[in-house]
């Protein structure tokens, strides 16, 4: 009221200085923009690709394609809930390899027990092939917790042992037919990996299924919000009463179960176990989520953003390689644009305090 | 003003938004060449906002700033540490992993030859900064991090004192120091002062600028609201500008009648280098105890240890008569304590949670239906607790730290209280924030004793601790030194008691 005048640089006044967002629509636009941007992005991705290649818009190719970001955004699910407290899964492909030869050797040689050999049905063997994921995931967290040892480090050893107990459980060797056979009452091992329901495939609809469960857990529960807490400040944590490596070790069994799920929806495509499946698929994980907006250093992040990062990755992918870009630009690129959207996740912080700030 | 006063540095119309907040409105300032300018308000009163202009780290939205008489542009904190204008920050900006000289002179090493640091000279000359602050006895080779907390503001204090400094801001230099630390840096103040170096000092404690300052400032609500000659002001008056209103309600003291005993400390010992020595302290129902101490006298770590922070503790902790022996976090909270602390940013908020999220932490289970967290339970609950603590905020989910100190210590007190405790522990619930704050919690103290709660809290501020505690326990080296009833208690006893190795008695 006192001063409604136009700060006009009269007598020589200091040349005042905009404030960042000049102009306040246009920096809440553009940090709606940001938010959004991995839904941009993809956006931008189907249009480019889609004016260069009349084969790339068609069902089939996009249901093709979604089969490919589904084992990547299962991953990448588990490994986000890992980020948001702010650790890191190093282990999550070595986890899928090990799924894959556990479950395959039920399915191919059965389990030696004394007087004969047991074989499982399918779901039996996908759960023991799961609970394996989540035993190791246990693992880590108890190195971590228990013992101390920082995320990288425990997760970078189990990505070696991990990948070495692969090697060791068929010496090396690959476990070739899966199909089963009737008198063991083990078929059926293709339908997760393999089948379609209603003209989409399985494997898909097992993403949707985990995404669903995974963003009503982290929205919806208190151990959701305990996780976003445990990662924006673990002192606090502690101190609001949580019990702060029990949630660590939760949600290292999570992404080491959501590894091994990743881990059997490969090998039942493939048809065969072999002990290097899944290789740095970790790196693919994870960059996902941080295209989809999930701070390493942890406490902010959504599954929605990881799916959308993970659909964004395999979408360039799959459209570099059909428009005949050479493998090598193809890492070039993806590259680029994991490093594009660290950046502009950093400027998207820097607006939103700015549009937030404190007056004092 | 008279005309013998001699304005340095002058702050003509400024003004200062935020989006479409005003920070500042065409505020007017003088520092006086060769005094100690005194700038008090509330949080949120536009104090810091104005000193981060005069130090080139933020500009102005509108208005001018002379230095000298001449007019300046100050685009960044270099361009102002140039001209002779240093700063220093409420919040230490050391490095922990670096030793004392090192952070002296981090970001201008000296030079000998052409790349090489020369250390011998950078140790030489920290000893002097050193010496001149009254640590004589302080090697330039200690890590900072092994420094207690008072000592590193006099590090952060001494770099600045390395540089050829003209005006010296200081944003709340001593809210970490304790007593004789703080007579240090007021030697060492009117030192500068000596040598013709203008300071402009942010304070909060009304009792200490007070010996100190020559001139003094009063914000609120982004604008200046008086300036005056120390010498023709009191207290009094300073409050009154402050808060707009009479200061004679300052501090509450709580007149509830004391009941049971909830909390009960047996032998209570932790081993480490800041320690809790046999401890024993009962805390009853409607009654209000502070624990005045210096700084590493263990106050802190003791009610870490009620609160099962500390698992090697030893001793039992009994709350409403049976004995907790747990020790967890968990366990001590469902027995019926909540402890609010010291450090907000470190230990109590979740940064990048919302205001609602903060406040909902510890109480999730409740607010579940099938597993689920309910949107109007949540909503509910969190604004219920916002109306009853007063707590101001632009809205439910806006950022936590978009608030002011006092809020979000409000935050975190909502937080604890929605865990249905009996004794509430506060560790320095006061420090940091500015007076009206003060007086509000010192209120809050009272009604919650009023409620029937036990409340246990940690102060460093006589004034404060002789006004609101019914009973004052002294901590010196882990040790309870004294304890005095509210109506025995003095100054003097307290900074005895406080000091003293040995067991006093009573008012003696």
């Amino acid at each position: 009221m006192t001063d409604t005048h136009v700060a006009a640089p009269a007598s020589g006044a200091a040349t005042p200085q905009p404030d960042p967002p000049g102009n306040p629509v246009l920096a809440r636009t553009a940090l709606l923009l940001l938010r959004g941007r991995t839904l941009v992005v993809l956006v931008l991705l189907v249009i480019f690709f889609s004016s260069v290649s009349s084969e790339y818009l068609t069902q089939s190719n996009i249901i093709l394609m979604t089969k490919h970001v589904a084992i990547n955004a299962i991953l990448a699910i588990g490994v986000t809930f890992v980020i948001l407290t702010g650790g890191i899964d190093l282990s999550v492909g070595s986890i899928a390899g090990l799924a894959s030869m556990v479950s395959g050797g039920l399915l191919f040689t059965g389990l030696g027990v004394p007087g004969g050999t047991l074989f499982f049905s399918v779901a039996v063997v996908i759960l023991l092939g799961i609970v394996v994921g989540a035993l190791v995931g246990a693992v880590n967290g108890l190195l971590i917790t228990r013992f101390g040892v920082a995320p990288f480090i425990a997760t970078l050893g189990m990505l070696y042992v991990a990948r070495g107990a692969a090697q060791l459980h068929s010496d090396g060797g690959t476990y070739p037919d899966l199909a089963g056979s009737p008198e063991r009452g083990n078929q059926g091992f293709g339908f997760i990996g393999v089948d379609s329901l209603l003209g989409i495939p399985v494997a898909v609809w097992i993403m949707v299924v985990v995404a669903a469960v995974a963003i009503v857990v982290t929205t919806k529960t208190p151990f959701g919000r305990q996780i976003y807490a445990v990662g924006g400040n673990e002192r606090a944590a502690v101190l609001a009463g949580i019990r702060v490596n029990r949630i660590k070790i939760a949600v290292y069994v999570i992404s080491g179960a959501c590894a091994a799920l990743a881990g059997l929806l490969l090998t039942s495509e493939l048809g065969a176990a072999y002990p290097d499946t899944a290789t740095t698929y970790e790196l693919n994980a994870i960059a996902a989520a941080v295209l989809g907006g999930t701070a390493l250093s942890g406490g902010r992040g959504t599954i929605i953003g990881t799916v959308m990062g993970a659909f964004v990755i395999g979408f360039l992918s799959d459209g570099l390689v059909l428009i005949g870009v050479s493998t090598f630009w193809q890492s070039v690129v993806k590259g680029a644009v994991i490093i594009f959207a660290v950046i502009t996740e950093q400027a998207q912080q820097r607006l939103q305090s700015n549009l937030t700030k404190r007056t004092a | 003003m008279t005309a013998a006063e001699d304005g340095v540095l002058i702050a003509r119309g400024i003004s200062k938004n935020y989006g479409g907040v005003r920070a500042l409105k065409d505020v007017t300032f003088t520092a006086y060449r060769g005094k100690v300018n005194v700038l008090v308000g509330e949080n949120g009163a536009g104090k810091s906002t104005l000193m981060k202009i005069l130090s080139g780290a933020e500009q102005p939205t509108a208005g001018q700033i002379l230095f000298d008489g001449e007019a300046v542009h100050l685009p960044s904190p270099r361009v102002a540490q140039r001209l002779g204008i240093g700063i220093i920050h409420q919040e230490l900006s050391l490095f922990p992993n670096l030793t004392i000289a090192e952070n002296m002179f981090a970001g201008r090493e000296l030079r000998r030859g052409r790349g090489f640091v020369d250390e011998r000279t950078q140790r030489d000359r920290t000893r002097e900064v050193l010496a001149r602050l009254g640590q004589h006895r302080l090697s330039p080779a200690t890590l900072v991090g092994d420094l207690p907390i008072g000592q590193q503001q006099l590090v952060e204090i001494g770099r600045a004192l390395l540089e050829d400094v003209r005006v010296l801001i200081m944003d709340e230099p001593t809210s970490a120091l304790s007593n004789h630390e703080v007579d240090v840096l007021f030697e060492v103040m009117a030192d500068l002062r000596e040598q013709n170096v203008t300071v402009i000092y942010i304070s909060h404690k009304l009792d200490e600028f007070r010996r100190i300052g020559d001139w003094v400032t009063v914000f609120r609500d982004g604008g200046l609201v008086a300036h005056e000659s120390m010498s023709r002001t009191d207290t009094a008056w300073i409050v009154r500008q402050m808060v707009g209103r009479e200061p004679g309600s300052l501090y509450v003291r709580n007149s509830s009648p004391t009941g049971a005993v909830l909390l009960e400390v047996r032998h209570l010992s932790l081993p480490g280098a800041v320690m809790v020595d046999d401890v024993s302290l009962t805390v009853r129902a409607g009654e209000v105890v502070g624990i005045y101490g210096l700084m590493g006298a263990g106050r802190t770590e003791l009610l870490e240890c009620l609160m099962g922070m500390r698992r090697v503790a030893t001793g039992e902790v009994l709350v409403r008569g049976a004995p907790e022996p747990r020790g967890t976090v968990q366990a001590r909270m469902q027995a019926g304590l909540a402890l609010v602390p010291e450090d907000r940013q470190r230990d109590g908020l979740v940064q990048t949670m919302s205001v609602r999220d903060n406040i909902l932490l510890a109480t999730l289970a409740r607010l579940t239906h099938g597993g689920l967290l309910t949107g109007a339970a949540q909503q509910r609950t969190a604004a219920g607790k916002v109306a009853e603590l007063a707590i101001r905020i632009p809205g439910l989910a806006a950022a936590v730290t978009a608030l002011s100190g006092g809020n979000q210590q409000k935050v975190v007190l909502a937080r604890v209280l929605l865990t249905e405790p009996v004794v509430l522990l506060l560790d320095e619930p006061t420090r940091g924030i500015d007076v009206g704050a003060k007086s509000q919690i010192a209120e809050l103290m009272a009604d919650l004793a009023a409620e029937g709660f036990g409340v246990l809290f940690i102060s460093s501020e006589l004034a404060e601790v002789i006004a609101t505690a019914d009973r004052v326990l002294v901590m010196a080296r882990g040790r309870i030194t004294a304890e005095f009833a509210a109506a025995d208690v003095t100054e003097e006893a307290l900074v005895a008691a406080s000091a003293s190795d040995r067991v006093l008695e009573a008012g003696s």
